[in-house]
């Protein structure tokens, strides 16, 4: 795949209550947006392990894109707090990982924020296009096959 | 390709009519879903016009039955739309409910993406995600909690009594909580009431005696809602009851009281500033409760220590200088919230000259102008309190359908401007000019009553007023105000002196909707209001079970549309009530005690308090009864020992592996 016809794989995680209402109601409204984020619902931002993020990412997904509540506005009074400070010390790690911070983004969309959700959304993949493929999974298959390859070479 | 699990799945791809075949090729998602994803146990991938059709759902309870399907995925619409059909059409087979997953491939895919190819693929990646999940899935028992019989209605306007006597009425206990010292709200206010002027009064205040003496009702005015915990079925309300520093056990509301305070307050509530009330008040005459409250700010005693004219003449010792703020708590089943709107605040639209130009009044100003019970007996006067207008113009539209305040059409304000406009006819014989940008009176009687003032000689002009002055450019303009306006219609600038503008300012949510909001966890639109469920099919639910919303808090509206509201809220309190019981989520996070190292790092992740640390056993507890599921405890745990039923790691994982077609690769590869 050059860069040229590079589609970015975005996996979108959502609340139940605010953003996954927001995703709705773009939909409702007819709102266009870019087609690269697949949606996963959970109950809430707080339900976000970072393990997930990077499954995703190492899995084959160029960006992951975390949403919730409003700060204030947690279904679960704040639990969109413990996803925001989450957030902040995952994207340190994926720093020191050697991934661009802006592969893995927050947003806040409130149920009634379908606009912003849609344009959140392809803001994001564009975001992504120009980061270009990030193939950590390839990557990581290939440091195995080196670590396989080294480990073979040394006499036992 | 061989099944890696022992899971029989089946798949459903509706068209939704176009909605969703318009856009993606249905057939090709279905057939790709037959062929690709079989290793995981897809047995069967069909596709039907509409799914949620009763046709649509035998279907997949035939496919269940005679297929012995384990699981099933349909892609369709939201979750939020159809999951519990499926659901129920799952269970109605035999399949227990929880093991269905929707793959919202409308929401997300055919009404916002126009590619088809590209809007195709997602579809599929979306599918092979959600079959990747529902392998995941476990069978789940759906929680029952009893039904609290009793109804909490905040907010004691018409929606709210209303709300509060459908319920009463049907036997049941209902706490109406009210703010100010009685209920009433802005009907109270009010003068006559469009199209048909009874008068406001009138028809309100047996409603109002009504709600006050119920059994079923406990009125608890002059109070506020300070904190909201527990679910549907039950709720316990913590309510501040302020000081009336009225004793209402003794307290007869005779008025003595009222009559021999020394101290005269402008009335900025009620009488929306033109009246005055005294320090210990009852806001109106037909006031409910009857008791006064003493307004602790103006009191001369509270300020000077001395004074205590009301406790000398009180002929039975009810003054009580003594009383504190109470906290009570109260245990409800449901909660209706009828908090009303407040005024768009005109003096925002600094062009128009409020509060700068006196004789520019706002429509409440008005309504309390005209009220016979008002300040000036119902004379329709200038500020200066005897001068009856020759000429009056009347704008509308004030701070509504205007980007620089408020988007939205406040919907009474037409009506409204016309009832004025017959009341300064009728009353004063004066000129009345009606100021519109489109006359809006749709409703039963509303056009006759529009064609009713045209005949009694009102002016109309379309146009947006662009500004009242008082800056005379000749003779006819002198002393009086002018309005400046572009006549739409005869296409013109037009310059109107009047002696008298009144602004039909448009309605607002309240300024604390949003903490009020949050208070009962429920959520406000952009604008302001309190966000209902669906906004055509379920009007006054909200996204919280237990919590409905009436009247204005709703969104702009009139008397009989609140009065609709309010009852219809209650009909679906009352559902609930005789339900006995309702039904919960059974999405939960529990703790494996094997696995728990007693780390206490979940325990101050939980705002809900539903996790406990057991000492003895050294490890940490959730009582299922207070976890609200939100998982955050779930993915903070460092040994994993916590698990959330209905979005286990395992489900998540899996979707995420499907979204990414990555389980296809990984059999393709092979």
């Amino acid at each position: 795949m050059t860069e040229n016809n590079f589609e970015p794989t975005i996996i979108g995680f959502t609340c139940n209550w605010c953003s996954y209402r927001a995703a709705d109601l773009a939909g409702t409204a007819r709102m266009k947006y870019a087609p690269n984020v697949k949606l996963i619902r959970m109950m809430c931002s707080g339900r976000l392990d970072p393990t997930f993020v990077l499954r995703a990412l190492s899995s084959g997904a160029d960006g992951v894109m975390i949403t919730g509540c409003h700060p204030g506005e947690c279904h679960y009074l704040e639990q969109n707090y413990k996803a925001l400070r989450r957030f902040l010390l995952l994207r340190r790690v994926l720093e020191g990982l050697g991934i661009e911070r802006g592969r893995v983004k927050l947003v806040w969309a409130s149920a009634a924020e379908g606009a912003k959700f849609a344009s959140e959304t392809t803001t994001f993949a564009e975001e992504i296009r120009k980061l270009g493929p990030l193939n950590w999974g390839k990557f990581i298959e290939r440091a195995d096959e080196v670590s396989e390859a080294v480990q073979e070479e040394v006499p036992a | 390709m061989k099944n890696e699990n022992q899971e029989r799945v089946g798949v459903y791809v509706c068209h939704c009519g176009t909605n969703i075949a318009g856009v993606v090729d249905v057939v090709d998602v279905a057939n790709w879903a037959a062929e690709n994803l079989n290793h995981q146990g897809v047995i069967i991938a069909r596709e039907y016009k509409f799914m949620c059709s009763s046709l649509g759902q035998e279907l997949i309870e035939k496919d269940i039955k005679e297929l012995g399907l384990t699981r099933v995925v349909v892609a369709a619409c939201s979750p939020h739309l159809h999951e519990k059909t499926f659901r129920t059409a799952a269970k109605n087979a035999g399949l227990n409910p929880y093991l269905v997953e929707l793959a919202s491939i409308r929401e997300q895919v055919s009404w916002v993406h126009t590619d088809k190819a590209v809007a195709t693929e997602k579809a599929k990646a979306v599918v092979a995600g959600a079959v990747s999940r529902v392998i995941e899935n476990t069978a789940l028992e759906e929680i029952k909690v009893p039904i609290n019989p009793n109804t909490m209605v905040v907010g004691g306007g018409i929606a709210g009594i209303q709300s509060a006597l459908e319920i009463a009425n049907a036997g049941f206990h209902v706490y109406l909580v009210e703010r100010e010292p009685s209920i009433g709200g802005h009907m109270a206010q009010f003068d006559k009431t469009f199209p048909t002027l009874d008068c406001s009064a009138c028809i309100l205040t047996p409603r109002m005696v009504e709600a006050g003496t119920h059994p079923n009702i406990t009125l608890l005015t002059w109070s506020e809602v300070t904190n909201v915990s527990g679910y549907v079925g039950s709720f316990n309300v913590t309510i501040k009851k302020k000081a009336r520093f009225i004793n209402e056990e003794l307290c007869t509301g005779c008025g003595i009281c009222e009559e021999k305070c020394p101290k005269k307050v402008i009335d900025d509530v009620f009488e929306a500033g033109l009246g005055y009330r005294k320090a210990v008040y009852t806001p109106f005459a037909q006031a409910v409760p009857k008791f006064p409250v003493m307004d602790k700010e103006n009191c001369t005693y509270f300020i000077k220590g001395t004074c205590k004219a009301c406790e000398k003449f009180c002929p039975t010792n009810a003054i009580d200088f003594s009383q504190e703020d109470e906290f009570i708590n109260v245990e409800v089943g449901n909660i209706i919230l009828a908090t009303g709107y407040d005024l768009f605040d005109a003096r925002r639209v600094s062009n128009y000259g409020y509060g700068r130009l006196p004789n520019v009044f706002t429509s409440l100003e008005f309504e309390r102008l005209s009220n016979a019970a008002g300040p000036t007996t119902g004379d329709i006067v200038l500020r200066d309190g005897k001068t009856t207008p020759k000429s009056v113009g009347i704008i509308h539209c004030v701070g509504s359908r205007d980007k620089n305040y408020n988007n939205y059409c406040s919907v009474i304000c037409c009506m409204q401007g016309l009832k004025f406009a017959h009341l300064v006819h009728e009353r004063t014989g004066a000129t009345v000019y009606n100021f519109y940008i489109d006359m809006r009176t749709a409703y039963k009687a509303y056009d006759e009553f529009y064609q009713r003032v045209l005949e009694e000689g009102t002016l109309f002009v379309r146009g947006k007023v662009a500004e009242v002055t008082n800056a005379a450019r000749n003779e006819r303009e002198k002393n009086k105000l002018i309005i400046q306006v572009e006549d739409t219609l005869a296409g013109k600038q037009r310059r109107i002196p009047v002696d008298m503008v009144i602004l039909s300012s448009g309605l607002q949510p309240r300024h604390d909707a949003n903490e009020v909001g949050k208070l009962f966890g429920i959520s406000c639109s952009t604008d302001g209001w309190f966000t209902e469920k669906h906004p055509k099919l379920d009007p006054v639910a909200t996204m919280t079970e237990g919590i409905y919303i009436a009247g204005c808090a709703q969104g702009p509206k009139d008397i009989p549309t609140s009065v609709a509201q309010g009852a219809a809220a209650s009909a679906r309190v009352l559902d609930k009530i005789l339900q006995k019981e309702v039904t919960l989520e059974p999405i939960k996070a529990s703790i494996n005690h094997e696995q728990c190292s007693g780390c206490r790092i979940c325990n101050g992740l939980c705002p809900f308090n539903a996790i406990a640390y057991i000492e003895d056993d050294q490890v940490s507890d959730i009582n299922p009864a207070l976890c609200q599921g939100c998982g955050t405890c779930v993915a903070a745990c460092p040994a994993g020992a916590i698990s959330g039923t209905g979005f286990s790691d395992d489900q998540i994982m899996a979707q995420i592996d499907g979204l990414l077609l990555r389980n296809l690769e990984e059999v393709v590869t092979a």
